[in-house]
Parts: structure tokens; C-alpha cells; sequence
């Protein structure tokens, strides 16, 4: 897994995860499974955007594209120049 | 079979009695909403008939019949009852929405406890606010959940019982132990107990501008309005297989999603997972949903998916759907009729009043943007903002105000006498909620009286807010307002005045945003966080927060000679 997959997967883990017996990996559902409600979407955006420093247009960040780590990881990728 | 009739013929001719002649309920003979829910039906012959076709996020299904919830919430009554809960005591649910959720609330009444909601995402502040106040005796929960109430049990002497009811491995502390439903034995009598009408049967908490959240107090009798609101608004027929996507943590959920479909013997269906278009489309074709009810938040966001996305889906089973939680705009009924060929079909209430009191009814002309018009046995009139007199005027805007009296009002705030009362004036109940009514008797929504915020359809108190704010180690004063947002209506905004040696930034702000929504939930988290030096006061030191709201909106700021300063 790549770095950026690594970082979210670990943000996710640390801040959203209720249950701490629970595994999740880069294709575990976040949001369509209830572990990332669409409100708590707001901060997990404004993480990417300060740790990657870019700016992810609200079109962009939508329940289907932050459903797995790694569609999020797409999304964050996309706005790396 | 339930034909609504012409509007006014209906509503001039009502009396509450139709709704208990609905029931065959008889004046003198006990009334439980659990008996009603799961027994009744089973009694007239639909024991077989399937109560909730219930799926989890994974696609798991299963099916429970009405049998299975009445020998089930026997189960669950029965086990509570062996650890010495009694009648009148508040016992907390605490879980996301899985079986058990709906079949322990139907078990809590049946043993004459009063159920006590709570959204799963609580953190552990709101958690405790709502359980110390009501002196809660238990809580039902899950293993994702349990750890929360465990941080804080310390704090709640009169928790006696924090239930586990997914895991039976899980490594029980004091007070804590596990019931697995579906190991346990199934009990087939249970001897009811026998609530009557103004038994206490749910306490839902809700917020307001100033001070805790309070608990609004139902009784048994609620049924009556839920059962016949459930027919002639939500339309539900028997052969009907009903969604309402509302979590019964809020009161829709359970007025809705519990109590007035199964009153009727309706099948329902649950989904236990997050928002998503084409899950939901998928759900609604898979089950065959004939009539859904939701709210504006999520008709927004299936809106900015498009028609086409709904087009793919066979949902011709589909024909009736309504909303609530927060006024429905125009566009989203345009967008009905574009996208399901009908509209969707606005509905008005609050937690207080425990059922639906404004409405569409099915067949009734809709004005896109309007609430529509009273409930049969409401008497629904707006005020004028400083006299309190009834507007007779057309399209003139006051307060929202109801006669008391109907079934499901609530009958008290739990401890709390000084805001109950607070909420009636001249033998009106104030709703806090701005309106006009045009020349038809339809009702117009123009906003909050007060500084509540409606997010996505839930109400947010912006005093909880602020008092966890101030809570942060960097912020030194703090207000929370409700801002614009297209999907949601309003998300909260927090204008924050920091310590010496703290310096506003992302991180900062991020850091804050995750306080708030660990400490009380998702919903009442900033989605902004404004840096400010000083937040505007009155000369008494108090926070303006209008000023700031109306600053948001981009509204006239009105007389500001009260500012402290600039």
C-alpha cells in the first residue's frame, strides 16, 4: 500500500473507528458502512486538504468517491500536481 | 380503504375518537404501544406477515415476521424485567439501526419502562447529558457503542445495566453484561403491563437556544395520532411495503419508523447503512418500496445524481412519497415529479408534538414550497411575534402555535416544569417555528423564532455547543450559528475567540472540529471555524448571537445599539 493510502487508512482508524476490535483496510466501506457519517465528510476533507496541501472542490467529495481509502487516495492524487 | 375524504369535511367533522375507534381501543382498557405494535396484529390474523425486511451495509438480509417481533420483544421485556427494571424507568437504546433497536423498544414498553432513543453517533458529552438528566437505568447497546457509555459511567450512579447485545465475548467491567437475542429463549407470554393511555412511553431529548437539551415526554396515547397519521398521510395500505430512511435516535424514527406503521401491520423496511444514491435506488428496487418517506437533506444530495441514475433503476412499485425534518423547497418537489413521476408530499412536526400536525395528504393539491395545511384535530394558528394574538391575515408571518390537547403532544419535559411551561402563552403551544398561512389554510415556513440550528433536518442547540467549545484547550470564548448550506439547509458555523498563545489555524481548526464531533456528534461539528478577537455583546455581556447569524444569511443586522463595542 502507498503512502497516501497509509496516511488515510491510519486518520481513518485514529479518529472515526467507534470500535477498536474492528479491522478495516484501503476497500473496507466508510461511508455507505456508517464508520464515516456524511457530516464527519467535512473533516475528513479538511485533513487531506491541509495534509496535502490542495483544495478538493465539495463535487469532488462525494459519498461514493470518500467510500474506501483508496477511492479517497484517488481523489487526494487527482489535485497533487 | 383508508380514503381521506374532501379536506374540510373531514376536518371540521373530527374528533379524536375516530383515532381510537381506528385501534378498537375502548375507553377504560389498558393501551400499550409494545401490545399494539406486535400482538394486535398478530391477533387479527397477520402473525405470519412480514414486520421489517431489515439489510446491513454488507448486504446481509433478514426478514422478521410480526410472530417474530412479538415473541421477541416478549423476550427482550422478559429479560429486562429479570434484572429488576420497572415500569417507569428510562432505559436508553444506544446502537445503530440493527434489529435490535426496533424489537427492544417494543420490549421496554411492554414492560411499562419508557424507551429513551439515542443517536449512535453521540459522543460522549451528549451521551451523558441526556442519561444523567433522565436518570437512566440502563442502556441497551452494541459492541461498536458500548466503550462510550463506559468512559463515562463513572459519572452516572443511576446506570445500573450497560447491556451488550451483538458480542458475547467481550470483556465485561462492573455494571456491563451481554444478552444475545438470538441464543436466548424465545418467550411466548408475557404478561403486558398494563400502561393506559397517559402511561409515560418515550422520551426523546431535543434542543433549544439556551440550556441542556430536554427530554420531551410522550405517553402511551401517542399511538392514536401516529396510527392514524401514518394512514391518511404516509397512505399506508396493507399491501404496502414502506421505508422510512429516518434513524429512530430522533423522533421521527420512532414515531414513523416504529409506531404508526406497525400499528397498522405494516411491512417496513430498515437499512442499516450510510447515505449512498445508488444504494438506496437499489433498496427501493430490490424490497419493492411502495411508499418512502425521508427528508429534504437526502432528496438534495439524490438530486445532485441526477434523474438518469434514478431512471436505471425499476422502481414502478413506488407511489407515494413524503417529507420531513425541515421545509421541503420548491425544487426538490419539481424534482420529484421529474425524476419518480409524483411529487414528494411535505410534512411539519416536531418532536414535541410527537406526530404529524401540518401536512400534504395524498390527493390533496401540493403548492411546491408549502408545508400544507392542518392535521384533522389540530388546531393550527400563527401568532403575531410581540402580542401573541392570532393573525387572521392572509400571508402575514407569525409564530407557528397549536391548541394543546391532541394525543401525541408531549406531556412534559423530563425535570424540567419552568420550560415546559415556558412553551405555552395564552393556551397556545409556541413551536418556536416562523410562518405565513395564505388564503387556503396552507402553511408557508419562514425560519426558527430562535437560534436553534436545523441541520439536515435535526435540531442542534447552540448553547451545547458552545459549552463544549469553551472546553477545547485553545479557545477562550466561542458562538455557534447555523450558515447556508444547499444540501442541508444550515450546518453549524462557530465564530471563535482563542487563548493568549493560541494561533487560529487549519490544524487548529481541525483539531476543534474533531472535539466537537467526538464530544457530541457529527451534526453539531463546526463545518467552519472562524477566528475572531472578540465576539460581538450586548452591554450585558452577552453573545450576539443574531448579529453574527445575520451576517451569515447576509440579513438586515437590525438595531445594534445594544453592541458593546464597534
Amino acid at each position: 500500500m502507498e503512502d497516501i493510502e497509509n496516511t488515510i487508512l491510519e486518520y481513518v482508524i485514529d479518529e472515526y473507528l467507534e470500535d477498536e476490535d474492528d479491522e478495516i483496510g484501503p476497500n473496507s466501506p466508510l461511508i455507505s458502512s456508517g464508520i464515516v457519517d456524511s457530516f464527519s465528510m467535512v473533516s475528513l476533507k479538511t485533513f487531506l486538504e491541509r495534509k496535502y496541501n490542495i483544495s478538493i472542490p465539495d463535487d469532488k467529495a462525494t459519498p461514493e468517491a470518500f467510500d474506501t481509502v483508496n477511492r479517497i487516495a484517488d481523489v487526494v492524487r487527482s489535485f497533487i500536481s | 380503504m383508508y380514503d381521506f375524504g374532501p379536506y374540510e369535511k373531514t376536518y371540521k367533522e373530527f374528533n379524536w375518537d375516530l383515532a381510537k375507534e381506528f385501534l378498537e381501543y375502548k375507553e377504560g382498557d389498558p393501551l400499550n404501544i409494545g401490545w399494539y405494535c406486535s400482538d394486535r396484529i398478530c391477533q387479527q390474523g397477520k402473525a405470519q406477515k412480514i414486520a421489517m425486511i431489515w439489510e446491513g451495509f454488507d448486504g446481509e438480509v433478514r426478514k422478521y415476521s410480526f410472530n417474530d417481533l412479538r415473541l421477541l420483544s416478549n423476550t427482550y421485556a422478559h429479560y429486562l424485567k429479570g434484572l429488576g427494571i420497572k415500569p417507569g424507568d428510562r432505559v436508553c437504546i444506544f446502537m445503530d439501526k440493527i434489529p435490535d433497536l426496533y424489537i427492544s423498544f417494543l420490549g421496554i414498553l411492554k414492560l411499562g419502562a419508557i424507551a429513551q432513543p439515542l443517536f449512535s453517533a453521540f459522543g460522549e458529552e451528549a451521551l451523558f447529558t441526556r442519561m444523567d438528566d433522565a436518570d437512566s437505568i440502563a442502556v441497551i447497546t452494541t459492541r461498536k457503542h458500548f466503550r462510550k457509555v463506559r468512559r463515562i459511567k463513572d459519572q452516572l450512579p443511576h446506570l445500573k445495566h450497560i447491556i451488550v447485545v451483538d458480542d458475547e465475548n467481550v470483556r465485561l467491567e462492573e455494571r456491563e453484561k451481554v444478552f444475545i437475542l438470538d441464543k436466548a429463549e424465545r418467550v411466548e407470554d408475557f404478561n403486558i403491563y398494563p400502561t393506559n393511555p397517559e402511561s409515560p412511553s418515550v422520551l426523546h431529548y431535543t434542543s433549544g437556544t439556551t440550556g441542556k437539551p430536554k427530554g420531551a415526554l410522550h405517553v402511551h396515547a401517542s399511538i392514536f395520532a401516529q396510527s392514524l397519521s401514518s394512514k391518511w398521510v404516509l397512505d399506508l395500505k396493507d399491501e404496502d411495503i414502506y421505508w422510512c430512511t429516518a434513524d429512530p435516535g430522533w423522533v421521527t424514527g420512532t414515531s414513523y419508523g416504529i409506531i404508526g406503521p406497525w400499528s397498522l401491520g405494516i411491512t417496513q423496511v430498515v437499512y442499516c447503512g450510510g447515505f449512498g444514491s445508488e444504494k438506496w435506488y437499489k433498496l427501493m428496487e430490490k424490497f419493492r418500496v411502495s411508499v418512502w418517506y425521508t427528508a429534504p437533506t437526502a432528496i438534495r444530495m439524490l438530486m445532485k445524481d441526477g434523474t438518469d441514475l434514478v431512471k436505471q433503476h425499476d422502481l414502478s412499485a413506488l407511489r407515494y412519497m413524503c417529507s420531513v425534518g425541515e421545509p421541503l423547497n420548491p425544487e426538490a418537489v419539481h424534482w420529484g415529479i421529474e425524476a419518480f413521476d409524483m411529487p414528494f408530499y411535505d410534512t411539519y412536526w416536531q418532536t414535541e408534538t410527537g406526530a404529524i400536525v401540518i401536512t400534504n395528504f395524498p390527493g390533496m393539491k401540493v403548492k411546491p414550497g408549502s408545508m400544507g395545511r392542518a392535521f384533522p384535530g389540530i388546531t393550527a394558528v400563527v401568532l403575531d411575534l410581540k402580542s401573541y394574538e392570532v393573525i387572521r391575515e392572509p400571508n402575514k408571518v407569525g409564530l407557528i402555535a397549536l391548541k394543546p390537547g391532541w394525543p401525541s403532544m408531549m406531556r412534559e419535559y423530563w425535570n424540567n416544569p419552568t420550560v415546559y411551561q415556558s412553551k405555552f402563552i395564552n393556551g397556545w403551544y409556541i413551536t418556536g417555528d416562523r410562518s405565513s398561512i395564505d388564503s387556503e389554510g396552507y402553511f408557508w415556513f419562514v425560519g426558527r423564532d430562535d437560534d436553534v440550528i436545523n441541520t439536515a433536518g435535526h435540531l442542534v442547540g447552540p448553547f451545547e455547543i458552545e459549552s463544549a467549545l469553551i472546553e477545547h484547550e485553545a479557545v477562550a470564548e466561542a458562538a455557534a450559528v447555523g450558515k447556508p448550506d444547499p444540501v442541508n439547509m444550515e450546518v453549524v458555523k462557530a465564530f471563535v475567540a482563542l487563548k493568549p498563545g493560541f494561533e487560529g489555524s487549519s490544524d487548529l481548526e481541525l483539531s476543534i472540529m474533531n472535539f466537537i464531533r467526538k464530544k457530541l456528534s457529527p451534526l453539531a461539528m463546526p463545518q467552519e471555524i472562524e477566528f475572531v478577537d472578540k465576539l460581538p455583546k450586548t452591554r450585558s455581556g452577552k453573545i450576539m448571537r443574531r448579529l453574527l447569524r445575520a451576517m451569515e444569511w447576509g440579513e438586515e443586522i437590525g438595531d445594534t445599539s445594544t453592541l458593546e463595542d464597534d
